[in-house]
């Protein structure tokens, strides 16, 4: 009864959706509120009643129905409850779900958090998203419908699969999902906008907001997902350039040009077309990544092929929502023209490179991705592109967007002193140069990437320190003087500069990670000893365990640092019965920024179990690093500036009352 | 969602074996470490874009110890890629050999970086020749002083 209550709910959501996408778009057109002020209304019972679909599968989930298919497939009656509510988006069906209930999330939040927009400009954002709910909508219920009963319902159900059984699991994929559906809403403000024919400052002051909470989101998801392999798939990799994990990180580098295309338009109303264009190519590659790990296209062309429901609807989403998008482009983008002149060198002209080395990045991935597929499907050869190809090509990109980034925070708008910029930069240059002499003495001929890139991470900490220095005017000013302008510093610019900041200690984890890793990967029985830099590690022994729905082997070793016992580490591996299936649990301790990682292998006859036993310097600064840009981007999201609705101040200026079209100077 | 890909691919090698183990690796250190370096750069071909090097499928574990064979053989690293294309294939190989086939691939990244470059110049070119006009539809009065109250709190 729960199961059909839910699926009753999905399909009046998708009626609503339909209401919604059509009435308020019929009403901008007639500039009638009433029929306008539908969509708010549709996107408020919208969310209602996806909710109420996902609450009906989270609550056969939890009481273990198994006469629901869905359920049977992935649960276990003896599975502990957390395990039981996050299987709800273990698979496929119901992390659709969890996508349309997102997107109706955003939707609803956009009618309820956008009083200052202009009745017309919220109605055709509102309808937008509405098509996006629809496609989706249809998709769920046509090819993947989470509340297909089964008869007879069997006793038990299989499981969810052993690796997903994770607290990576309740974490990993919402904060994912909230980034790649939280570009839906600056698609749809492009949509509208050219939909409009207008658009201005004011658009990408509301637009940016938007963005921002959907760039943060997916920066803490891509950043939860590298932890999370790199702690449960037990050989210590963090990033495998997987086309799984390309399809997160291409809406995330298109989102980060956004970001800074965006407030280019904000501050100086330039670069427009671009702007819109990337909010487009966003949320498109997102669409990407939904049908690159949906449809089963990755396995292989083939598989695709026999079992082409699934795939065959979202790449039909795909292309009429993409080619849609960038048919309005082109037949609407003449009508917005350019403001704000500037000269190259300037802020505007740095951002301006930030985004060519992004887009690049961006298409070098993408690129990188479909070429196996479209090289099979077209010719029928075989290739594979790895990560040697991505950190080949990737890497020295994004080594540049680094380097150009201090240069970028201190230049002028309009325009800018690059030799005055140099000077200021020179501290952080110097530092720089520091870490790098620094590296290689302490190296000693090791990799010759690793001093460059520490002096590169550390050029771009310091220059956002710079920035931050610049702005206040510490060193310079009287320290009181300097004080204040502290704390009057707006949140955003404390924001670019954890942000920044965050790029390069992620850096600095990076080099730690790949240059000064060491590994021992040898067989040891209990009571003798194996070493790694200066840690001894001894095996006392192994234990077996009965967990709820598993077996567990672990190891017991004890670590000594310099003799002195430091503590314990109690790597184990699980079998699951039910799957017929493994999993090893690495032991992970934390010294400083750098960790000890071990995970078990085989058991031998002889009673040896082969160990994997990792020393990796630095490595938990790549996920702080993405922590503190996650930060930084909340910061931003906190300047008043950007909270829409905001108390005016008592000082209001007579702003720009002409949508800002002539040029400023 | 990329556990699940990985789980598939984890499914299909069953965990029979593991990653790396200490009985596969060689007596020679430098040789050990030529035949890491190449188990890098090698694809385990039942899995999703794993190197032999991580994976835990039975092929990949065959793999490996051809890869240690052919060079405790005296092969160069090059003779055993070759020797592993000729068997299974360049799609045994993670880092595509540039080719007619690869050629766009590994020239994306630098003719996108130096069409957007070119493009870049032209755009800034015909800006200062052409000055921006405004043709946009114009606000309303009332749309001005909502505009002007949402822009209130000014520059920061």
């Amino acid at each position: 009864m729960i199961a059909e209550l839910g699926h009753y709910a999905l399909v009046l959501a998708l009626g609503l959706a339909l209401i919604q996408a059509a009435v308020p778009l019929l009403g901008a057109r007639w500039r009638d509120p009433a029929l306008m002020s539908v969509g708010s209304a549709a996107a408020g019972a919208q969310l209602a009643f996806i909710g109420l679909a996902f609450a009906a599968l989270t609550a056969c989930y939890v009481t273990s129905d198994f006469s629901v298919l869905n359920v049977y497939e992935n649960s276990h009656s003896a599975m502990p409850l957390l395990y039981k509510v996050t299987s709800v988006w273990g698979n496929h069906e119901g992390s659709m779900l969890l996508w349309v209930l997102i997107l109706a999330l955003f939707g609803a939040l956009v009618a309820a958090f956008s009083r200052n927009l202009p009745d017309t400009l919220k109605a055709t954002v509102l309808a937008v998203q509405a098509w996006i709910a629809v496609a989706f909508l249809l998709f769920i219920l046509g090819t993947s419908n989470p509340f297909a009963r089964l008869t007879p319902a069997p006793m038990e159900g299989r499981d969810l699969n052993p690796i997903l059984q994770d607290l990576g699991l309740a974490v990993h994929p919402p904060l994912l999902y909230l980034g790649y559906v939280g570009f839906s809403i600056s698609f749809s403000f492009a949509i509208a906008a050219l939909i409009e024919g207008r658009i201005d400052a004011a658009w990408a002051r509301w637009v940016r907001p938007w963005t921002l909470l959907a760039w943060v989101t997916l920066t803490l998801g891509i950043a939860m997902g590298s932890y999370w392999a790199y702690y449960e798939l037990g050989w210590g990799g963090w990033w495998f350039w997987d086309p799984v994990e390309n399809a997160s990180l291409m809406p995330w580098i298109a989102g980060t040009a956004l970001l800074h295309s965006a407030v280019v338009m904000e501050k100086r109303d330039a670069l427009k077309v671009w702007t819109v264009l990337l909010a487009i190519i966003t949320f498109s590659l997102s669409l990407l990544g939904a049908f690159l790990v949906r449809s089963g296209v990755l396995t292989s062309v083939h598989t695709f092929a026999t079992d082409p429901t699934r795939g065959v609807f979202i790449l039909a989403i795909l292309v009429i929502f993409i080619g849609g998008a960038f048919a309005i482009f082109a037949w609407r983008a003449p009508v917005l023209r350019q403001g704000g002149l500037f000269a190259p060198v300037s802020r505007e002209g740095a951002l301006i490179v930030n985004n060519l080395l992004l887009t690049t990045a961006c298409g070098t991935v993408l690129i990188g991705t479909l070429y196996p597929l479209a090289l099979e499907a077209l010719t029928g050869d075989k290739i594979s592109v790895g990560p040697p190809f991505f950190n080949a090509t990737f890497g020295p990109l994004f080594l540049a967007v680094m380097l150009v980034v201090p240069f970028g925070t201190l230049m002028a708008w309009k325009r800018g002193d690059l030799l005055g910029v140099t000077q200021r930069l020179m501290v952080a240059a110097g530092l720089a140069l520091v870490a790098l002499i620094g590296t290689v003495a302490v190296q000693q001929g090791g990799p010759v990437l690793a001093p460059l890139m520490m002096g590169i991470a550390t050029f771009t900490i310091a220059g956002a320190a710079t920035d931050i220095v610049e702005r206040t005017g510490w060193f310079r000013l009287p320290p009181a003087t300097a004080w204040s302008r502290t704390r009057g510093l707006p949140r955003s610019a404390w924001g670019t500069a954890f942000a920044h900041a965050g790029l390069g200690i992620a850096l600095l984890g990076v080099v730690g990670e790949t240059f000064w890793n060491t590994e021992r990967i040898v067989s040891l029985r209990p009571g003798e000893t194996v070493t790694v830099n200066d840690y001894d590690l001894h095996f006392d022994g192994v234990a077996t365990r009965q967990g709820p729905n598993y077996n567990e082997l672990t190891a017991r070793f004890t670590v000594r640092s310099g003799g002195v016992p430091v503590g314990t580490l109690a790597p184990a591996k699980r079998s699951f019965p039910h799957r017929a299936m493994a999993t090893t649990e690495a032991a992970l301790m934390s010294r400083g920024f750098s960790q000890l990682y071990l995970s078990l292998g085989d058991v031998e006859d002889n009673g040896a179990v082969a160990i994997r036993l990792y020393h990796k310097p630095l490595v938990l600064l790549i996920w702080i690093g993405a922590l503190v840009m996650a930060f930084g981007g909340l910061l931003s999201l906190s300047d008043r500036r950007l909270r829409v609705g905001a108390p005016k101040p008592a000082r209001a200026r007579p702003a720009r009352t002409t949508p800002v079209s002539t040029p400023a100077e | 969602m990329k556990r699940i890909v990985l789980a598939l691919c984890l499914m299909l090698s069953a965990s029979v074996a593991g990653a790396l183990t200490p009985a596969e690796m060689l007596d020679d250190p430098a040789l050990e470490a030529r035949a890491r370096n190449l188990s890098r750069e090698l694809r385990c071909m039942v899995c999703q874009n794993q190197s032999i090097d991580d994976s835990d499928a039975p092929l990949a574990r065959d793999l490996r110890v051809l890869v240690r064979e052919r060079l405790a053989a005296g092969d160069s690293d090059g003779e055993v890629k070759t020797f592993l294309v000729a068997r299974y294939g360049e799609f045994v190989l993670l880092r595509p050999p540039f080719s007619w086939r690869t050629a766009l691939l590994w020239g994306t990244p630098p003719l996108f970086l130096l069409g957007g470059l070119a493009g870049l110049v032209l755009y800034l070119r015909r800006r200062r020749a052409a000055p921006a006009e405004a043709v946009e539809a114009p606000l309303s009065d009332d749309e001005r002083a909502r505009l002007a109250r949402a822009l209130g709190d000014g520059e920061s």
